[in-house]
């Protein structure tokens, strides 16, 4: 799991590879904690993102919940899932685009 | 006895009871004429006692039921209104049908005496010549009932409601709450979701390894309960779980309930058995449910909350399920009770028993005895073991005679009834303690005592109401029947707001007839149990129910035999009441043993008080009027080797002497002893005719060893000791 991070102008992009998972959900709330505070916008790239468990899902509840705005772009089939089952998407209120070549689950 | 008697003996019992059943049944009426189970009892006893009658050709029993039977009929349709001219009649019915019943059984063949026969004929044109009313009530049918209640459950409105609150370490332990609800989804339709975080903390607080999420879920499926909460099986130990029932399928669980029959009548459902059977639980609510139950009980040490309490509150289940479910637990132990099982068994069997019982009881004290001067100390242990179980048994044997005094006691409700309306009198019989148990043997004997004991409240004790209003009282005047237990003793009290007694009245009356003398002095309680001589009525004028002073000293003669007491209290326009005491059992007791003079003697151990050391330094003790001084307390005593031995002065002696204090009633009184042996099992066997005569000792027991103990006649020393006293005092004041 890696987290690309460029920072420009107060606005955070951060692109998650890999799984959002419990196995890595501390890592990763460690590191977006960073972020959190000092930047107006945080965005949240989750193209990479190749599976989100509860633990996945929750962190992303606690960032909507702690940044000042926090904005999800590019969900990946996995994060489209959970969103779905869960009805989530309103919740955090992301445009979400849905791929033409996801398989249909 | 021939199978045709032995049938014969059945037929005329079992009518016995049914007549019963109908007299209860009617009387109940009469307070509550809407009581469908009551009408259903008289139309049941009729219907049965017409068909077994002409099982045995009866006819005439056969003929004046079936018209009985008719009348009822319509009743119980509602075809026909009860009100109190029809339940005089079919009161006068019921005696009827026990007179047909007593002539068929002494010659079938008889014919019937011309007196019955217009009884008969009479009661028949006032069974069926008032008109049937016309209004009739149409039947329901409750089976096609059902069935449109089970249609509709299939309606649109039916959706569960899922709420999981997931703890949080349920992450930690390997749960992912998404698994559950994707596997869920597999199991019908989720309409609706919400995923909600309430307790997700901010900032570093927040622990990603930990779970915060709870989601109300809306889930359409056939599912029955339990295969949803299977859904979420192992998430179990880590989520909070409510499973809550569509609307729907609330009417669904109550018609559950209703169709539900017992297969077992004797077997009352528990709530949760019951709840669980409809699926309207799951076994994991229910346990969850009585823990929660035990840990209030324990945490606050108050009565534990009702188990449908809990799960109302926990929403395990929905409240007019849980409602439905208990009403009809209630209804099955109603009818538990009513229906209890019963065998009939001969009483001369249940007699052998406890006299085999008896005989036990002896040879495990014989054992006993061994067992301590072998000093077998293995044995020893299996010997207190076994005479636990003896004791067991003897309680057991003893409980199968015993009966419950309500039965007696609502017999009295047709007398106070009948005899009211005979002397113009509004009486209402109060009866309390009805479940209170005793012998059977006494129960047969104390009901002649107590019917002439109630005749006597209600002929010289409740005025006319004219008289009553009067006073000031209610027009209404209230026998009260209790029954109670009191140290081994059952005590059963009869007590009317009548008139009172006059002790003066009284007085005047006994030294009239030479009962006492102008110089002895009486208290007031002595001056009221005078009533209990022979030949002493205060009634100006004898009526055909009491009043002609025979009869009391016949009531507390008859006690005395069950070796009982009665004693009478009374207010002068205020009531009396007659307290009368008896034995639980006549075959065994609870005995403490105690040695005089080298002879042993049994006291009832319910009887006593306390033992005390009897120490003349310390009580002060009057040699000559035969009291101590106990804690400040006057007690009379009696010393046993004195009273028995007639030795006529207590010569001092170094050994130490013990007092046992005992009481009966009210009256307390100390026996000397040199000796005290402690517990034993008694087995009371009765002296032979010739020490009939013997004052102060009831019975006889036979020791382990096989020696014979004297079992002492307590409420008899108590009242020689406190008689004893008295005289002392008289001797010294006069």
């Amino acid at each position: 799991m890696t987290i690309n991070v460029i920072d420009k102008d107060g606005v955070v992009h951060a692109a998650i590879q890999g799984e959002m998972t419990i196995y890595n959900a501390m890592e990763q709330k460690n590191k977006l904690a960073e972020y959190l505070k000092p930047v107006l916008e945080l965005h949240l790239d989750l193209s990479e993102v190749s599976e989100i468990d509860s633990a996945g899902l929750q962190l992303l509840l606690w960032l909507k919940q702690e940044a000042t705005q926090l904005n999800l772009i590019q969900h990946s089939q996995a994060v489209v899932e959970v969103f779905e089952l869960l009805n989530l998407a309103s919740h955090f209120g992301d445009p979400i685009v849905l791929s033409s070549h996801w398989k249909t689950s | 006895m021939s199978e045709f008697d032995a049938a014969l003996a059945i037929f005329t019992q079992e009518t016995e009871e049914l007549l019963a059943q109908m007299e209860y049944g009617l009387l109940s009426l009469e307070d509550n004429p809407e009581d469908m189970e009551s009408i259903n009892t008289v139309f049941r006893a009729m219907h049965t006692i017409k068909g077994t009658s002409g099982l045995f050709g009866f006819d005439h029993v056969v003929a004046f039921t079936h018209e009985a039977e008719t009348v009822l009929d319509t009743v119980r349709k509602g075809e026909r209104p009860i009100d109190e001219t029809l339940i005089s009649i079919l009161l006068n019915c019921k005696d009827h049908t026990a007179n047909l019943i007593q002539h068929s059984l002494l010659g079938e063949n008889e014919p019937l005496p011309e007196t019955l026969k217009a009884v008969g004929t009479d009661l028949i044109a006032q069974l069926t010549g008032i008109p049937a009313s016309s209004a009739t009530i149409a039947t329901v049918n409750t089976s096609t009932d059902q069935v449109t209640l089970t249609s509709c459950n299939q309606g649109s409105d039916d959706n569960w409601l899922i709420l999981l609150k997931f703890r949080k370490n349920a992450l930690r332990n390997g749960i992912d709450p998404l698994s559950f609800i994707s596997y869920l989804k597999n199991k019908g339709d989720i309409v609706e979701i919400q995923t909600l975080a309430p307790e997700l903390p901010s900032g570093h607080l927040m622990d990603p390894e930990a779970c915060y999420l709870h989601f109300n879920i809306i889930f359409h499926s056939d599912l029955d309960k339990q295969a949803i909460a299977d859904v979420f099986e192992f998430a179990d130990d880590d989520c909070d779980i409510r499973i809550i029932a569509p609307h729907s399928k609330v009417e669904h669980y109550l018609s559950l309930l209703q169709e539900q029959t017992n297969d077992d009548e004797t077997h009352i459902e528990k709530l949760g058995e019951m709840l669980i059977n409809i699926g309207a639980l799951t076994q994991n609510e229910v346990i969850s449910a009585l823990q929660q139950q035990n840990n209030h009980a324990n945490q606050t040490n108050a009565m534990p909350k009702p188990l449908g309490e809990i799960l109302i509150e926990q929403q395990f289940a929905e409240q007019p399920v849980i409602i439905q479910a208990l009403k009809k637990q209630q209804s099955a132990r109603e009818r538990n009770i009513a229906e209890a099982n019963y065998i009939r068994v001969d009483s001369a069997k249940l007699g052998h028993i406890i006299n085999l019982v008896g005989e036990l009881v002896i040879s495990g004290a014989a054992m006993r005895l061994l067992v301590d001067r072998y000093g077998l100390n293995d044995v020893e242990e299996v010997a207190v073991g076994m005479n636990d179980l003896v004791s067991d048994i003897r309680d057991t044997a003893l409980k199968l005679r015993m009966v419950a005094i309500g039965e007696t006691f609502s017999r009295f409700r047709r007398t106070v009834r009948d005899v009211s309306g005979e002397l113009n009198k509004q009486i209402e019989l109060v009866i309390s303690g009805g479940e209170t148990e005793l012998d059977k043997t006494v129960v047969e004997k104390i009901n002649d005592p107590l019917t002439h004991l109630i005749r006597n409240a209600l002929d010289h004790g409740i005025e006319r109401p004219e008289q009553r209003l009067a006073l000031g009282k209610p027009a209404q005047g209230t026998v009260h029947l209790n029954a109670y237990h009191d140290s081994g003793h059952i005590v059963i009290q009869i007590a009317d707001d009548g008139a009172g007694l006059n002790a003066d009245k009284i007085l005047a009356k006994a030294l009239a007839n030479g009962f006492v003398t102008a110089d002895q002095q009486l208290t007031r309680q002595e001056i009221f149990n005078l009533i209990f001589e022979a030949g002493l009525s205060t009634k100006e004028q004898a009526s055909n129910l009491s009043g002609r002073g025979v009869g009391m000293d016949v009531v507390r003669r008859n006690i005395e035999i069950l070796r009982g007491s009665v004693s009478l209290d009374s207010i002068e326009g205020r009531g009396t009441t007659v307290t009368i005491q008896l034995p639980l059992t006549l075959a065994i007791i609870d005995g403490f043993m105690v040695e005089t003079e080298n002879e042993r003697y049994i006291i009832p151990l319910s009887m006593i008080e306390e033992c005390v050391e009897m120490n003349p330094a310390e009580w002060e003790i009057d040699n000559i009027q035969h009291y101590i001084s106990l804690r400040g307390e006057v007690l009379p005593y009696l010393r046993l080797g004195d009273y028995f031995n007639n030795r006529s002065r207590h010569t001092g002696r170094d050994q130490r002497e013990s007092l046992v204090v005992v009481r009966f009633g009210q009256a307390k009184v100390g026996l000397v002893v040199d000796q005290l042996h402690g517990e034993h099992q008694t087995v009371i066997k009765p002296l032979g005719k010739v020490f009939e005569q013997l004052q102060g000792i009831s019975g006889a027991t036979v020791l382990g060893n096989g020696d014979v103990a004297l079992i002492l006649d307590v409420q008899a020393l108590i009242q020689h000791a406190i008689k004893k006293r008295g005289a002392h005092v008289h001797a010294t004041t006069h």
